[in-house]
């Protein structure tokens, strides 16, 4: 066998597994639910599809969606990356706290923020001056209030593995802080913003309760207009054409983005022990200024939240709380939901670890096969290809998604549809895309002559992955896994679609809660919603300990 | 030396997390069907399904088969939900589609004919009015959707409240009123509906006025109610929402006995849920068997406290809050379901161009 084939059939292997789980869980529903609206009588008629495409309405929703998110994810970078420095780079008490506290938006469930952002800003609410109740500002906002996360983290982490000897040399040699960002620091992190900014410009395309909750109605994204569609009216053949539309302006997307990575990648000088955090200087001041500014920001819903749950009538008060441990109620003794709230967070939490392993999984033998850089032309681009076809399943709607499952794992030998364990491979599809791009800036930018060298010294496969790869992996690593953990927590849109019979996650609890009159549901859904964020938060702080006190032992 | 220490940590965070979840995959998959399938009953329903234990097993008691519910989104996605599994039905019954849905739910073949034979005798007045529809959706429960009012704000302002859909358009009111969407919420249908029924044709042009009149449009109920609503516990600013004629009840201050809201009962669309066996079920006995449990008194009766709406029985008894404060809307606006089938999406385009513009 060839080198070149060797090489190849490495990829192949690698990737086996996770693309037949694509295969499943993706292609299969979402093919099946879009073949039935291009041949809704069983014919085909791709002229009907066509036509949906050419409606004016379809225009104007495509423009917004596009601009608005890609507006969104210019913020959110311009804001992502400073904070990032500030958590990542500089060395202060309660760093860790503040980091798992950015991810603390990524897990709480729209419906509650959107009430939350809205009791800001709506007319009577503290914000209500600026008038930005119900225009594309809120909607933007709220989605840079959800994916800030996302930035901070990959460009976080890529940022604490890099070597600071590369930016102090540039500045022995007379380069001033801004020449030395630009020239040393900029270049070297691209791939990690580019990867951030691919994924955050995704769930920016395909947000969905921010949009319906903060637009209010006045305002449609494809994804929006989707649900209408297949949720309310039926139109499977106008949600087919959407389906299609965002397919192709997302694969084209993530086509453009892998290539803008893949040609600035190039092999880093990492450090594997040497801290590079150090004391915030004078100079700092600015950013760690916009640091506090962009964090307040985070904060100011999450704390309209807080407040709001612990308003009981007139008072304030432990009261809806306490009430977690029961069912609900309302005007009588009834029960408002099938199961307290104490136990649908069991069932989140063994779901998210489920879901977590296998994202994990995957995600790693995905991030190995995307990470090889095979000679020949044909096989850099199988690569390339591999890389966004896993980036997919975020640019798809939940919705087609969901009812795709239900018309096409209903017989055997895939008759999943009521089963279990479809929340946790959803959830973990879901994040998959995650930890890939936490994991492959990382691994793109290692050095591969130093597994060459390893090889060449007559190293194992194994050998060589324990000792070149793993120690600059392990930090990143965690970072995924506590991402990948955290977005299985707080998942709604794909968990939601799903039977889920009576061991509902917290967040579907919280949408149950959400939906019933009166005051002691409503305090619930905000009392539950402030108890996962604060899970999410201690798991991401618990993460960050560890790698802390790792450090010190090396 | 390094990369071991490393393994070790990452190790370490992988066993933490899974061994405080005390089993991979334990619990997630403990509720399959099982094989006794033959003696559970599966219904699809909505989102908003909740029933005390003690009247599900009263049905098991009874009957010997237990009930697995299934909550499938609000009443439309349900609907549409099992018009796309036609042929391979996702449960044996199913409970929630409603009178706005009825008619595609029949219509797309979804159902089985059913009728229990010992109905209550003022269930007929809820049945659909088509007799093949009727022949396959049994009444269960009926709700009002309302506009209601914030009395304390307006006893406050020295304003008497609007009584009717017309005084929702007067200057008096101007930038009072916020209602949920009628495209992405089920009571904002409803809503749309009313005025349909109340204004004929000319139903886009009072919503004309009701949007010039400063009318807010939140995509959910929740929303509004929690948010722009002065009662709502949100602080507020608008006096006048769109709820439910059973809203008012939950507006009882401690240790007061009167509500602070009403519902004006001139401004009601009666929704009516219904229940039917599904066409393919495995289990068709057993779904019969708990539609005929759904009309009796202990499940009837049970209807509002868990799911605030009305008994179609009227002998059942109401719970006190709500024999004294939720009234039922005597002249409720209605529509034909075959109506609201044939003009729904038509009607939505019009509602988003007027709305929206």
């Amino acid at each position: 066998m060839s080198r070149r084939a060797g090489a190849g059939a490495g990829v192949v292997a690698l990737a086996a597994l996770p693309l037949a789980f694509l295969a499943v869980f993706f292609v299969l529903p979402v093919a099946g639910i879009v073949g039935r609206g291009f041949a809704p009588d069983g014919h085909l008629d791709v002229a009907g599809v066509l036509e949906v495409l050419g409606r004016p309405r379809v225009h104007r929703v495509l423009w917004f969606t596009v601009w608005s998110a890609a507006l969104a994810t210019v913020v959110t970078v311009l804001l992502g990356v400073p904070v990032a420095f500030v958590l990542y780079r500089l060395r202060f008490p309660g760093r860790g706290l503040l980091r798992a506290f950015v991810l603390m938006p990524f897990v709480m469930p729209t419906v509650v923020v959107g009430v939350a952002f809205r009791t800001l800003l709506a007319s009577s609410g503290p914000l209500g001056g600026l008038e930005l109740d119900g225009t594309p500002a809120a909607i933007i906002a709220a989605m840079v209030f959800f994916n800030l996360a996302v930035v901070v983290r990959t460009v976080g982490s890529l940022w604490a593995g890099l070597d600071r000897r590369r930016e102090e040399a540039a500045a022995a040699l007379g380069a001033s802080p801004l020449q030395v960002l630009r020239t040393v620091t900029l270049p070297a992190l691209l791939p990690g913003i580019v990867s951030a900014a691919s994924v955050v410009f995704l769930f920016c395309a395909t947000a969905f309760g921010v949009v319906l909750t903060l637009g209010g109605l006045r305002y449609a994204t494809v994804e929006t207009e989707i649900y209408l569609l297949t949720t309310q009216l039926l139109d499977l053949q106008g949600a087919a054409a959407l389906s299609v539309l965002q397919l192709v302006v997302v694969s084209v997307l993530l086509y453009g983005a892998q290539r803008t990575r893949s040609t600035r990648e190039h092999a880093l000088e990492r450090t594997g022990e040497r801290d590079a955090t150090r004391r915030p200087r004078r100079r700092d001041l600015p950013v760690v200024a916009l640091t506090t500014l962009t964090l307040g920001f985070v904060a100011a819903p999450l704390l309209t939240l807080l407040l709001r749950s612990l308003r009981v009538g007139d008072t304030w008060g432990l009261g809806h709380y306490r009430d977690l441990a029961g069912t609900g109620g309302g005007a009588g003794q009834g029960t408002a939901l099938l199961v307290p709230a104490s136990t649908a967070l069991a069932s989140s939490w063994r779901v998210a670890v489920d879901a977590t392993l296998l994202a994990m999984l995957l995600g790693v033998l995905v991030s190995l096969a995307v990470s090889r850089r095979p000679r020949a032309r044909s096989g850099r681009r199988a690569v390339a290809l591999l890389d966004s076809v896993f980036m997919l399943p975020l640019g798809v709607s939940a919705v087609t998604l969901g009812f795709g499952f239900l018309v096409t794992l209903d017989r055997p030998p895939l008759d999943l549809r009521s089963s279990a364990v479809l929340v946790p491979i959803a959830q973990a599809m879901v994040a998959l895309p995650l930890v890939v791009r936490t994991l492959v800036p990382v691994l793109g930018s290692l050095e591969p002559r130093q597994r060459q060298a390893a090889a060449s010294l007559g190293a194992s496969p194994l050998r060589v992955a324990l000792s070149v790869d793993l120690p600059v992996l392990w930090r990143p690593l965690l970072a995924a896994t506590g991402f990948a953990f955290a977005v299985s927590l707080g998942e709604f849109g794909a968990t939601s679609f799903l039977a889920r019979p009576e061991n509902p996650t917290l967040p579907v609890l919280i949408y149950q809660l959400v939906s019933r009159p009166g005051d002691q549901n409503f305090g619930m859904a905000l009392a539950a919603s402030v108890v996962l964020g604060l899970v999410t938060v201690a798991v991401m702080a618990a993460v960050e300990r560890f790698r802390l006190g790792s450090v010190g032992t090396f | 030396m390094h990369a071991l220490r490393a393994l070790t940590t990452a190790g370490l965070a992988l066993a933490l997390t899974s061994a405080t979840a005390c089993s991979v995959g334990g619990g997630t998959t403990a509720e399959s069907t099982g094989s006794g399938a033959g003696r559970t009953v599966v219904v699809a329903t909505h989102d908003s399904w909740a029933m005390s234990k003690d009247v599900l097993k009263q049905f098991t008691a009874k009957t010997g088969y237990t009930v697995k519910i299934e909550p499938n989104g609000d009443a439309g996605q349900l609907t549409n939900k099992l018009v796309l599994t036609k042929g391979s039905p996702i449960a044996d019954m199913t409970y929630g589609i409603d009178n706005t849905f009825a008619s595609r739910a029949v219509d797309e073949g979804i159902l089985a004919d059913y009728t229990p034979k010992d109905l209550p005798g003022s269930v007929a007045d809820y049945a659909l009015p088509d007799a093949r529809e009727a022949a396959r959706l049994t009444p269960v429960d009926f709700g009002d959707v309302c506009v209601n009012v914030d009395d304390t704000w307006f006893a406050k302002h020295h304003l008497t409240p609007p009584a009717s859909l017309d005084d929702l358009t007067r200057p008096a009111y101007k930038d009072l009123f916020v209602t949920p969407g009628a495209s992405s919420s089920s009571p904002g249908l409803a809503f749309l509906l009313a005025t349909v029924a109340r204004y004929g044709d000319a139903w886009p042009s009072y919503w004309t006025r009701l949007m010039g009149n400063g009318t807010k449009i939140t995509s959910g109920w929740s929303d509004a109610y929690e948010v722009d609503f002065t009662a709502g516990g949100g602080g507020g600013d608008r006096p006048i929402v769109l709820s439910y004629a059973s809203s008012p009840p939950f507006t009882i201050p401690k240790g007061a006995t009167k509500p602070t809201t009403s519902a004006l009962l001139d401004t009601c669309f009666r929704q009516v849920e219904y229940a039917g066996v599904l066409a393919g079920a495995k289990n068709p006995e057993g779904a019969r068997a708990f539609i005929d449990f759904m009309e009796q008194k202990s499940f009837q009766e049970a209807l509002p406290e868990n799911m605030y709406v009305f008994p179609v029985d009227r002998q059942a008894t109401l719970p006190a809050d709500w024999a004294r404060y939720a009234e039922v809307a005597p002249k409720p606006f209605t529509v034909a379901p075959a109506e609201v089938a044939k003009n729904r999406d038509t009607w939505l385009r019009e509602w988003s161009d007027v709305t929206t513009r």
